[in-house]
């Protein structure tokens, strides 16, 4: 999905919810009438090979970083599809580890697969895009856009959160 | 499908950002904020010197960082007419909170007024009166000389008692020192009114009667004693989800041992070890689960007791703590009285006490010794009792608060450090009116007096039985009807001839009637029914004092402008006070228009200079400007003086073994065992086959006025979520998400499933006070002699309704964070 694309779904998302004002206008940038909500461009995400579907197996979590080498994450194949799940089966997501409370690192317990954090307890179910199940930070859990090529490459392309202890999710950017 | 907001950068605060000092708006903890605010034209930059943290923003931050915001900690609002960015973010130097957030707290920006981000746009922006059949925006003077004459014709007819009130006497945002001192000095100083209820329960009275009646405040101890405890004994709480930041910062270092250095500089000469932790709840919260997580399971007993039988548990730990000679004999000679009635009265044996709460034996001795075993050398122990909702709103309250204080005095947990004896809390407080003797003992139960068709006018403060009281179907069935008769009576004559709308409006409440007047920040399904509603300003908007937990009084700076016309609630009572003189003067009635002398104030410090300064104790020390020097750490209450300009606190109470009596002592009081005490309720139990327990969630807060508002939480619970056992799942062939209709003799009410899978058999909890279903549907209105309510201890049965919505896009693995993650 392009990021266009992704902005769209992001706007459908609210238009089906009925707050159609809240959502991605929300925060961010210089607003130039102080009467209207105006949707904020999204930062540039780099295109990054993180692994090959070959390198994948079910429930065995491995570490990646994504969009740079000090925002750590987490690469998993499910086993079934998942909403977000990427790859021909559907079924290999990724995310931060770096829990959106405190930034605690969190640990993945395959029995239920959550991710959990050990900082504050909270609890991120991988297999619904990070929803939190418990918790102490007001955002699901950030999850890596993928996109897998024909020879199973997977790269990551995008952020749908602001991930932990940035403000903006490319540093500098 | 999970709620992402699409927000992956931040607007940064500028080093000269204006800083101002916030207490959370929500729970009794009172977490320390910083409110950041800066021109919408302007940025911080990445460097250290470009922005307010003081640090380099473009590199990553690790755990913990004093200078991260979230996206929900972010909005653009109007400050002294202008747009600017906020930012309010948990302060590290805040001793309550140590710089965390709740899930709750982390939202303060996220839910306030902005018209260039769309959160709450639907705020009560400007007075509106029922005119045309409809809602009507108007001026100020317009509403209120409105409400005045209603209320002046409705005094003249049925006396001081045909006006109802409804008000809440809590701190925090929708209340505070300031507002209850507006609304306290109008209805108890110019008025003796006597119909009046408090925000969450029918009557105006206290939850916590016992305890007071006994010499004991409820809130005595201090925040640290909980990491200074040897044990801590939890009655009916649930800290994690309720006084979240409390637990984390407080209980959790205990339990982890992280607190064993000070409790050693502290209390030396005694020895130490981390926390145990006794859990009086028949049902396992997220609490216990994370004790047993940092305590080790062999430190946590969690004592999941019949619903409803806490006083014969505690009767039962009193006696067998006083037969094995671990009570406090010395404190209890010397600083009490009735200490020889109360055991004889109470007396309790352990096997009894098993029979009726389902406890193991054992358990109960176990409990009793770490309660009160004195520890190693002889020294007594250090034993922190806390309640909270299931003791308050559960059977019998009244004795079971006397139960639990009679615990406390037995064994002096009350006055040293690592003690107390304290109600954990909802919401803040911020207590301050003129005596309230005049309302009685028992109080008038309101919701009752209106369902029976008594009362002219209703004055309601943030305050919507609709979602939070008991029998609340019949009640709404006739309030609305009430209302209606006025609304037909209103809209039959024109708006603009007054005199012959009061008219109107006063023969209409001569046939049943009711004029009801709201005052709150946002549209409210009561507020539906009224016919004048007012815009208040809410916490953030006004300058605002309240205390938490450990009676630590703050003051919330007023960092951005209210919406529209929109006024703190203590000036909307002086307003009002100034109106209800008019009316009375131009009637010719200046005896009673005199009695209105005294709310000139102009604004929120007059209130407060005007009732705290003067009334409270220690009040005369505290002025904002002390209060802004002490920041987010504020003082605790009664303060004690003054030193080198900075006030002094009152970290414990009773430290000195003088009670709250008129012989300074302590007193025990018998407090027998009678039964599921309020009517009609052992009839249902045998009747229906769920308990339908209910209380907060993490989540969500209050009624969730907010929550509905914001899509984070409100894609989560959609509807009031209802645990269940899966067990009792399949035996009603009900699935994760599906929508169940709640029902009983009293009423009915929906929910949405969520399994748990540690929920005992034939034992729901739902979601109380929720929009989208109202627990108080089912519950009768029965209480006890002190009209409080037994919210807790009801029973129904659960049918499927279908799914809820968007029930298939949400979670519903266990929220129990894993033993082996
Ligand atoms: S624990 Fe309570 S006071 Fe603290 S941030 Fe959460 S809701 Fe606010
Ligand atoms: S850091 Fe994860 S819950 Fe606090």
């Amino acid at each position: 999905m392009s990021k266009c694309d992704r902005l769209v779904d992001l706007g459908r998302r609210q238009f089906l919810r009925g707050s159609a004002a809240a959502g991605v206008g929300a925060a961010a940038t210089v607003v130039a009438t102080p009467k209207r909500a105006e949707a904020r461009a999204r930062v540039e995400y780099p295109s990054n090979r993180l692994a090959n579907v070959a390198d994948l197996a079910v429930d065995e979590p491995l570490d990646i970083s994504y969009p740079d080498d000090d925002s750590p994450g987490v690469l998993i194949k499910l086993g079934k599809a998942v909403p977000g799940g990427a790859g021909p089966d559907g079924d290999i997501v990724a995310y931060s580890v770096m829990c959106p409370h405190k930034g605690y690192f969190l640990n993945y317990h395959a029995a239920d697969r959550t991710l959990n954090c050990p900082g504050h307890y909270s609890r991120f179910d991988v297999e619904l895009e990070g929803q939190q199940i418990f918790g102490m930070s007001n955002q699901s859990l950030p999850m890596f856009e993928l996109r897998v090529d024909a020879s199973g490459d997977i790269f990551a392309e995008g952020v749908d959160e602001l991930i932990y202890g940035r403000t903006n999710n490319v540093l500098g950017g | 499908m999970t709620y992402k907001r699409g927000v992956d950068q931040l607007p940064i605060p500028p080093a000269d950002a204006r800083v101002q000092n916030v207490t959370c708006d929500f729970c009794i903890v009172g977490c320390g904020y910083k409110a950041y605010s800066w021109d919408l034209n302007r940025q911080g930059g990445m460097a250290p010197g470009e922005n307010a943290f003081g640090i380099d923003l473009a590199e990553q931050q690790w755990a913990e960082s004093e200078a991260w915001y979230q996206p929900s900690m972010y909005n653009i609002v109007m400050q002294d007419g202008r747009p600017v960015h906020l930012v309010v973010k948990p302060d590290t130097d805040c001793v309550v909170n140590q710089g965390l957030n709740s899930v709750r707290g982390g939202r303060i920006a996220e839910t306030r007024y902005s018209e260039q981000t769309g959160t709450m746009t639907d705020r009560l922006t400007h007075p509106q009166v029922w005119r045309y059949s409809q809602h009507m925006p108007t001026s100020w003077d317009d509403a209120l000389s409105l409400v005045a004459d209603v209320t002046r014709r409705v005094i003249e007819e049925w006396g001081e008692d045909g006006v109802i009130v409804s008000a809440f006497d809590h701190g925090g945002a929708a209340g505070g020192y300031e507002n209850t001192w507006g609304t306290g000095k109008l209805y108890f100083d110019a008025m003796k009114i006597r119909n009046i209820r408090i925000h969450n329960r029918p009557a105006y009275n206290s939850e916590v009667h016992a305890t007071r009646d006994m010499g004991m405040g409820e809130l005595n101890n201090c925040y640290e004693d909980a990491e200074l405890a040897d044990t801590i004994f939890c009655v009916g709480a649930n800290p994690l989800e309720n006084q979240t930041n409390y637990f984390l910062a407080h209980w959790v270092p205990n339990l982890r041992g992280t607190s064993l250095g000070k409790k050693e500089e502290q209390l030396p000469g005694e020895p130490h070890a981390p926390a145990k932790v006794i859990f009086v709840d028949p049902r396992r919260t997220v609490s216990v689960n994370v004790c047993e997580i940092e305590a080790g399971a062999e430190n946590v007993l969690h004592l999941a007791i019949k619903p409803g039988t806490d006083l014969v548990l505690l009767n039962a730990l009193m006696t067998e703590i006083v037969d094995k000679g671990w009570h406090a004999a010395d404190f209890i000679a010397a600083h009490t009285s009735g200490f020889d009635e109360a055991l004889a009265a109470n007396r309790t044996s352990i096997e009894d006490a098993a029979g009726i709460t389902g406890l193991d034996p054992e358990d109960i001795r176990k409990a009793a010794r770490w309660i009160a075993e004195p520890k190693e050398g002889g020294a007594l122990r250090r034993t922190m009792m806390a309640y909270e909702k299931g003791l308050i709103w559960g059977n019998d309250n009244y004795r079971t608060n006397a139960a639990i204080a009679n615990l406390c005095f037995a064994t002096h947990s009350v006055g040293r450090p690592g003690t107390g004896c304290v109600r954990l809390g909802g919401h803040q407080e911020g207590y301050v009116r003129p005596p309230d003797g005049h309302v009685g003992r028992p109080a008038a139960y309101v919701d009752q007096l209106l369902i029976n068709g008594e009362g002219g006018v209703h004055h309601v403060w943030a305050t919507d039985h609709f979602k939070s009281t008991l029998n609340a179907e019949e009640f709404r069935r006739v309030y609305r009807r009430r209302t209606n008769i006025v609304k037909e009576a209103m809209e039959a004559i024109p708006y603009g001839d007054r005199e012959a709308q009061v008219e109107a409006i006063v023969n209409a409440i001569r046939r049943g009637g009711l004029f009801a007047v709201d005052v709150d920040i946002l549209p409210t399904p009561i507020g539906d029914c009224c016919h004048v509603v007012l815009p208040a300003a809410t916490a953030g908007e006004m300058n605002l004092t309240s205390m938490n937990g450990e009676r630590r009084l703050r003051l919330t700076e007023k960092y951005m402008d209210a919406p529209g016309a929109a006024l703190p609630d203590c000036i909307i009572a002086a307003r009002l006070a100034n109106h209800l003189e008019a009316s009375f003067r131009a009637a010719g009635n200046d005896a009673y228009a005199d009695q209105f002398k005294g709310f000139d104030w102009q604004t929120e410090e007059d209130a407060f200079m005007d009732g705290y300064h003067q009334h409270a104790g220690g009040g005369e020390h505290v002025t904002y400007d002390r209060l802004r020097a002490m920041g987010t750490n504020g003082v605790q209450e009664p303060c004690a003086g003054v030193e080198d300009g900075k006030l002094v606190s009152t970290q414990r109470l009773y430290t000195d073994g003088v009670f709250g009596t008129d012989d300074g002592k302590a007193h025990f009081m018998a407090s027998e065992w009678r039964g599921l005490q309020a009517k009609g309720r052992a009839e249902q139990r045998e009747k229906y086959p769920f308990l339908i327990n209910n209380g907060r969630k993490n989540m969500i807060w209050q009624n969730a006025f907010y929550d509905v508002r914001t899509p984070f939480v409100r894609e989560r619970f959609p509807v009031p979520p209802i645990e269940m056992s899966p067990d009792d799942m399949a035996d009603l062939g009900l699935e994760a998400g599906d929508l169940v209709e709640v029902w009983n003799d009293v009423g009915s009410t929906q929910a949405m499933v969520y399994p748990i899978a540690t929920a005992r058999r034939g034992e729901c909890f739902m979601l109380f006070s929720s929009p989208l279903g109202q627990v108080g549907n089912v519950i009768s209105e029965h209480t006890n002699e002190l009209m409080i309510p037994n919210y807790k201890n009801v029973w129904a049965n659960i049918r499927r309704i279908g799914r809820a919505p968007q029930a298939d896009g949400i979670s519903f693995k266990t929220p129990e964070y894993p033993a082996d993650a």
